[in-house]
This record gives structure tokens, C-alpha cells and sequence, in this order.
């Protein structure tokens, strides 16, 4: 449903946007920043430096209590009882036929309870499920007041360090709650750039303090949406409503690491009848990564087709990278066709340009992971 | 030079025009990141969309806004296509265009009502 202007709401940032020169544009019912001073260069400033984003219109909430962990099961593909506490996973909401109704990050700070951060476009659908499938001795509240900021780039450490030091303990996928400007602040060492980073969930009442502090540092700039974009797209990751929806499963979205091997074992994950058929190689359709060899990008809803001409899917997200100097685009081919190497061609404007699926990520990711032991 | 309300410019010259997008529309797009010029000989009607300018976030048409033969494109824009931002308004040129009803530039805008009809968005 469209936004109009009277209905959008704004994040405790959004004068700060204004007074920074940023574009604001409607976006999952917010008015958002899609850029400052251009999608080029804080998309480079990100990869170099460090780019400092608004993500508050996202959906933040905890559940604690001796149900959390079946709660949050019977929604997901995902085993949350080896979570341990100080570690984070990538999880996915699942309808009754196995079908993505959002994509999580969940945490687990500390031994009871989680964190879940959800997209801001399905959160009110997705906090009406959670609310209504409670286990017993559960504790479910929506983090309303809390904000929520992400630093990303390979100098994110270095202003974490100078902030908030203890954070830099933490290896990717981990988190904790650290003290910054005298608030709690639960800080995940992730993000959605490829890039090593954090996620700063912070009192939506100071973090007009903190968002001025981190600005201070000289390695820092404000990024806007349309960089993020093109940020996880080069990162490899799926955006819901673009890869992703009810339509779609995790085997075909090629997100198994949301699915734990126990759970697969136990066979309870919701329309597992379905989702066990494609696991098995049943599938229709795989999303895959197409580098584009000449001509114009090739974006959302482009038609991917065999050189024959025959259709083979579409586009889901697409565009100029502006790390790589070509275009790149996700999308959707039968798994026959999603071999590395393939040659197909995309229709824009009803002309056929040639591409090749490629691996992903399209950027090799700058994560900070734990060594092996 | 004159002006439409999708953001094109003509410059006239006898009777053959040069066309682009204007610096506002420029601004809006952001970082040009590719071009589609028009082939020569192309036969436009005024509102005919001829060329497509594409930032990162988006592809954008360019509307003919005046009817004609195309009789030159820009070539320099496909491996250039930041001249768009840098000089909209002269080397960014898009296509020349010999006029087929020279009557539709009564119809445009000169400057002074191009950004006057800008301060109104």
C-alpha cells in the first residue's frame, strides 16, 4: 500500500538527515535517508572507511523466559538451543507451507533471553505472529524506544575503538551489552555490507548524542540507503521483497545456513513435506549471482533468458557495482541453468545483453571471524 | 534554450536541435552511471522516450521534446557517463535533432518559466 506523506513516520535521526543535506524519501513506511552526498561515493567511503547508517525503522524486540527457545523454533528452520549465550544467527520466519515471511538476525546476549531484529517493512506482521504463538513462561516486549545505528567499513574498529573499546572483543556473529555515553548499549559485531562492522541497538532518546559523537571521527561519514543497497547486493545478500517472500523457501533461496542440520534431523520445521522435497533436489528455481558483460544494468523484474530465448526467470535485484565497475544482479533460474560459468542473456528494454552466473559474494566480505582454533 | 516539464533542454540552431537533460533533473538522478543513446537516423515524436540515463539507484527515460529525425547522438557519454552531472547543460548533450514541426518549441518553456514551474516542486 502506498505511503503518503501524512502517515510516514520519521526516526529519532530524521532532523539530523535533514541538517546533513540528505535526500529523504519514503521507505517500509518511514521517511528515510536514501543518500547525503551521493550513492558513488558513500558507497566507496563504506568499503574504505567507515559509513555510519540509520537502520531505526527496523523492528527490535526481546524475548526472554523458559519458552523463548520453542517459541522461537516453532517460527524457524533454526536450532536456537546451541545459540550460546554471546553469539548471533541468521534466521528466517516461515509460514506454514515453508514459505519466508521475513529474515532475522537473532542474539542471544546473555543466557536468558534473546534479541531479534527484524525488517521494518514486515514488523508489525511479524510481532502480531510472534505475540500470538507464545510458549509458555515467555516474555515477548517490542523495543519501541530503542534505536538502531551501523557502522560498517574495515576502520569500524577503530571508531568503535575509540568509543566504546570493550566492543572490540567481539568476532563476527558475536555480541553483548556494553555501557557507551552511560546508556546500555547492545552492540552485535555484524551488518549488512560484507564489510566488518557493528550493530549499535541504542535508547532512542540519546542517540542523537551518539550518532553526533561517532560523526566526529574522522574516518566516519553518514550513509544512506541507496548505498546500503548497493552494498548488499555486492555482498551477496538477499533483500526480503526482493529474493524473498512467501513464495519462496530457503532451499531456493539458497539460505541454508538458516537452517540448522538438527532441526532438518527432527523434521519440525513448518511445511517441512515441501521444503524436504526441494532439500532432496526437487526445485524449480535457485537464486543465483549474474555478472553482466556489456550493456545497460539489468534491475528488479528484468527477464533472464537461455541464449535460445527461452525465459528462465527474472531479476530480483540488480545494478551498477560501484566496487566492481560492472553490473551485477540476483535472480531467480532453474537449477539446471545455475551451474558457475552459464551463459544466458538478461532483456532490458526488450533487448537480450549477455551475462554469466558467478559465485557469491560478488566483493569478497571483510568479516572479522574468529581464527579456528 | 528551452525547457519541458520532464526536465529536457533544447538549444536550437536553424534547424536542427541539440537535447539533454537539464542540471535540476541531473541533480535529482545523482551519480550518472550509464547512458542509452539514441541511433542516428531514429525517428522521434515529441514524448517519445529516446535515451535512458541510470544512477545506481535507478534507470530514468529521457523524453523527446520535440519531434524529429535523430541526425547525431552524444558518443562520448557511454564511456563518460559522469559528464551528464558535470555539464548537463552543454557537454552532456544527449542527441541533435533535425526539427520535423519546429511549431512545438512555442510550446516550451524558456529559462526564467523552466525555474519558475522548479520552485513550484
Amino acid at each position: 500500500m502506498p505511503d503518503t506523506q501524512d502517515t510516514l513516520k520519521f526516526t529519532p535521526l530524521y532532523d539530523r538527515h535533514v541538517a546533513l543535506g540528505a535526500r529523504v524519501v519514503p521507505f517500509a513506511g518511514y521517511n528515510m535517508p536514501v543518500q547525503y552526498e551521493g550513492v558513488l561515493g558513500e558507497h566507496k567511503w563504506t568499503r574504505e572507511s567507515c559509513g555510519l547508517f540509520d537502520v531505526s525503522h527496523m523492528g527490535q524486540a526481546r524475548l526472554t523466559g523458559a519458552g523463548a527457545i520453542a517459541t522461537l523454533e516453532a517460527l524457524t528452520p533454526t536450532d536456537f538451543a546451541v545459540l550460546n549465550p554471546g553469539k548471533q544467527k541468521y534466521s528466517l520466519l516461515l509460514d506454514d507451507n515453508s514459505g519466508i515471511l521475513d529474515d532475522w538476525m537473532v542474539s542471544r546476549p546473555e543466557d536468558d533471553g534473546f534479541f531479534l531484529v527484524v525488517n521494518a517493512a514486515c514488523k508489525d506482521q511479524d510481532f502480531a505472529i510472534i505475540a500470538g504463538n507464545l510458549k509458555p513462561d515467555t516474555n515477548f516486549d517490542v523495543l519501541a524506544d530503542r534505536a538502531l545505528l551501523a557502522l560498517q567499513g574495515p576502520k569500524a574498529k577503530d571508531v568503535m575503538q575509540a568509543f566504546c573499546p570493550a566492543a572490540c572483543d567481539l568476532y563476527f556473529m558475536e555480541c553483548g551489552t556494553f555501557e557507551l555515553l552511560g546508556e546500555t548499549a547492545f552492540v552485535s559485531r555484524s551488518g549488512y555490507t560484507g564489510e566488518d562492522g557493528f550493530e549499535i541497538s541504542f535508547p532512542a532518546a540519546r542517540v542523537g548524542e551518539l550518532w553526533d559523537q561517532l560523526l566526529t571521527h574522522p574516518s566516519v561519514k553518514p550513509i544512506g540507503l541507496g548505498a546500503r543497497d548497493s552494498l548488499r547486493m555486492e555482498a551477496g545478500m538477499p533483500l526480503y521483497g526482493h529474493e524473498m517472500d512467501a513464495s519462496y523457501t530457503l532451499a531456493e533461496a539458497n539460505l541454508g545456513f538458516a537452517m540448522s542440520k538438527s532441526r532438518v534431523a527432527r523434521g519440525d520445521i513448518k511445511g517441512f513435506d515441501r521444503l524436504k522435497d526441494q532439500l532432496d533436489g526437487k526445485l524449480d528455481r535457485v537464486r543465483v549471482a549474474l555478472k553482466i558483460l556489456s550493456g545497460p544494468p539489468a534491475r528488479e523484474g528484468a527477464k533472464i533468458v537461455a541464449k535460445d530465448g527461452g525465459v528462465l526467470g527474472v531479476v530480483t535485484s540488480g545494478g551498477p557495482s560501484p566496487s566492481l565497475g560492472y553490473s551485477i544482479a540476483m535472480g531467480y533460474v532453474p537449477p539446471a541453468e545455475a551451474a558457475i560459468g552459464t551463459q544466458l542473456d538478461v532483456e532490458v528494454r526488450g533487448k537480450p545483453y549477455p551475462a554469466e552466473i558467478v559465485s557469491l559474494p560478488f566483493v569478497a566480505n571483510g568479516y572479522h571471524r574468529k581464527p579456528k582454533a | 534554450m528551452k525547457f519541458t516539464k520532464d526536465h529536457e533542454w533544447v538549444e536550437v540552431t536553424g534547424d536542427t536541435a541539440l537535447v539533454g537533460i537539464t542540471a535540476y533533473a541531473a541533480n535529482a538522478l545523482g551519480d550518472v552511471v550509464f547512458v542509452e543513446i539514441p541511433e542516428v537516423g531514429k525517428s522521434l515524436t515529441k514524448g517519445d522516450s529516446f535515451a535512458v540515463v541510470e544512477s545506481v539507484k535507478a534507470a530514468s527515460d529521457v523524453y523527446a521534446p520535440v519531434s524529429g529525425e535523430v541526425v547525431a547522438a552524444n558518443d562520448d557519454l557511454p564511456n563518460s557517463p559522469d559528464t551528464v552531472n558535470a555539464a548537463p547543460e552543454s557537454a552532456g548533450w544527449i542527441a541533435k535533432v533535425k526539427l520535423s514541426n519546429p511549431a512545438e518549441l512555442d510550446e516550451l518553456m524558456d529559462r526564467d518559466a523552466y525555474e519558475a514551474y522548479l520552485d513550484t516542486l
